[in-house]
C-alpha cells in the first residue's frame, strides 16, 4: 500500500503545481512508482507544467463518472517509466466529484503506486475538500509573504478538522538578498509562525520559469538551485536527514559562524 | 563586518520583514481564536466556572471578544456581576 502526499496552499499561485511536479517526478528519479493527480478541476496545469498536454485523452472527472477505466485515464511520463498523471477535467467544475469519490480513487491509486502524490486547487471549498479527501500526509506550500503565511495557517487548521495532522511546510521563492537586507521573512520566522515542521525551502529561480517553458521538472536539470531543493526535499520525504538548503544567510559573516559551526543547522 | 554591522543596525530599526512577523502575528491571533470552533465558547465555560468561586455573575449576559486594534489584540470580557460572596 502507497501512500498519498496532498500538495496544498490556500493561497493561489505560491507554487503547488510546481512542487506537486517536481516532488512526483524526483521521486520517479530515485526509481519509485509514483502516480500524479491533478485535482485542479476546471484549471487543469500539471499536464503542461510535466510537459504531457498533448497525450491527454481521459481525465479524472471521466474516471469517477465511469466512462473510461483508471488505466485509460492514465498518462505515461515521456521521461520515465515508473512515473504517471491522472490529468483534471478541463471542462467541468469542482463539484463533478466529492470527497467520498475521491477518497475510494486515491485508496486504488495507492494499491498499484508507491506515492500518490495530489495537486490541490487554491481556496478551501470544494475543490480542496476534494484533494485532501484521501490524504495520508499534507505539504503546505508558502511563499514568505504575510498573505501566503496567513492562508497557510488557516489551512493547517482546517487540516485539522478533517483529522489530517502534522502537515509539512515548504517554503517557495526565497529570495536570499531580500532576506539580507532583512526585507523578507526568514526560514526562522516563517517556523516560529506557523509552528509545523519544514520540509524544504525552494529559492525564487529561473530555471524554474525555463523548465515550465519547456515542460520538464526543475528536478531533472543538476545545475538548477531549486532543482537541488526538491532533490533534497524528495530525499527527505524518504526519511534521509540532509541539512537545509543555507539560503536565508549568505552573508560573510553568516557563513563564517557556520565555518566554525555557530549558527543555525 | 560592514555586513555584520548593517545587520545589528538592521534588527533594531523596523526593517519590513519585522514589519510582516508583527503584522502576521497579529492578524494570526485573530484568525486562530475566531476559526477554531468553540474556543471561545470553552473559555466562556471555564471563566464562568471560575468566577463563580468569588462571585454571582449573570452568566446569560456575560460576553467575551477578540478586540483587534493597530498594534495589539486585546480579550475584553464584559462580565455582569449580580452579587459578590463574603470572604471570612
Ligand atoms: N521557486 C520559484 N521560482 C520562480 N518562479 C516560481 C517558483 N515557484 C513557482 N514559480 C512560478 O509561479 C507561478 C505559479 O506557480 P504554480 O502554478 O506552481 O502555483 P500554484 O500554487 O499551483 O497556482 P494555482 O493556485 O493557480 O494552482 C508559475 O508561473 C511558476 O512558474
Ligand atoms: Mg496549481
Amino acid at each position: 500500500m502507497g501512500k498519498s502526499i496532498v500538495i496544498t496552499s490556500g493561497k493561489g499561485g505560491v507554487g503547488k503545481t510546481t512542487t506537486t511536479a517536481n516532488i512526483g517526478t524526483g521521486l520517479a528519479q530515485l526509481g519509485r512508482k509514483v502516480c500524479l493527480v491533478d485535482a485542479d478541476i476546471g484549471l487543469r496545469n500539471l499536464d503542461v507544467v510535466m510537459g504531457l498536454e498533448n497525450r491527454i485523452v481521459y481525465d479524472l472527472v471521466d474516471v469517477i463518472e465511469g466512462h473510461c477505466r483508471l488505466r485509460q485515464a492514465m498518462i505515461k511520463d515521456k521521461r520515465m517509466e515508473n512515473l504517471y498523471l491522472l490529468p483534471a477535467a478541463q471542462t467541468r467544475e469542482k463539484d463533478a466529484i466529492n470527497p467520498v469519490q475521491m477518497q475510494e480513487l486515491i485508496t486504488q491509486l495507492k494499491e498499484e503506486f508507491e506515492y500518490v502524490i495530489v495537486d490541490c486547487p487554491a481556496g478551501i471549498e470544494q475543490g480542496f475538500k476534494n484533494a485532501t479527501a484521501g490524504a495520508d500526509l499534507a505539504i503546505i506550500v508558502s511563499t514568505p509573504e504575510v498573505s501566503a503565511v496567513r492562508d497557510a495557517d488557516r489551512i493547517v487548521g482546517l487540516l485539522e478538522a478533517q483529522e489530517l495532522y502534522d502537515p509539512k511546510l515548504i517554503i517557495n521563492r526565497i529570495r536570499p538578498e531580500m532576506v539580507r537586507k532583512g526585507d523578507m521573512m526568514t526560514i526562522q520566522d516563517m517556523i516560529d509562525i506557523l509552528a509545523i515542521p519544514l520540509l524544504g525551502v525552494v529559492p525564487d529561480d529561473e530555471s524554474i520559469i525555463i523548465s515550465t517553458n519547456r515542460g520538464e521538472p526543475a528536478v531533472m536539470d543538476k545545475k538548477s538551485q531549486s532543482g537541488q531543493a526538491f532533490r533534497n526535499i524528495v530525499r527527505r520525504l524518504e526519511g534521509a536527514e540532509i541539512p537545509f538548503l543555507e539560503l536565508d544567510d549568505n552573508s560573510v559573516v553568516g557563513r563564517l559562524m557556520r565555518m566554525i559551526g555557530v549558527g543555525k543547522r | 563586518m560592514l555586513d555584520f554591522l548593517a545587520r545589528l543596525l538592521k534588527s533594531s530599526d523596523n526593517s519590513s520583514k519585522d514589519k510582516a512577523k508583527e503584522r502576521l502575528r497579529l492578524v494570526l491571533v485573530h484568525d486562530r481564536a475566531l476559526l477554531s470552533p468553540g474556543l471561545l465558547e470553552s473559555l466562556k465555560e471555564e471563566l464562568i466556572q471560575v468566577l463563580s468561586k468569588y462571585m454571582d455573575i449573570d452568566e446569560q449576559a456575560l460576553e467575551v471578544n477578540l478586540d483587534k486594534s493597530d498594534d495589539s489584540v486585546a480579550l475584553i470580557a464584559n462580565i455582569p456581576v449580580r452579587n459578590v460572596k463574603r470572604r471570612h
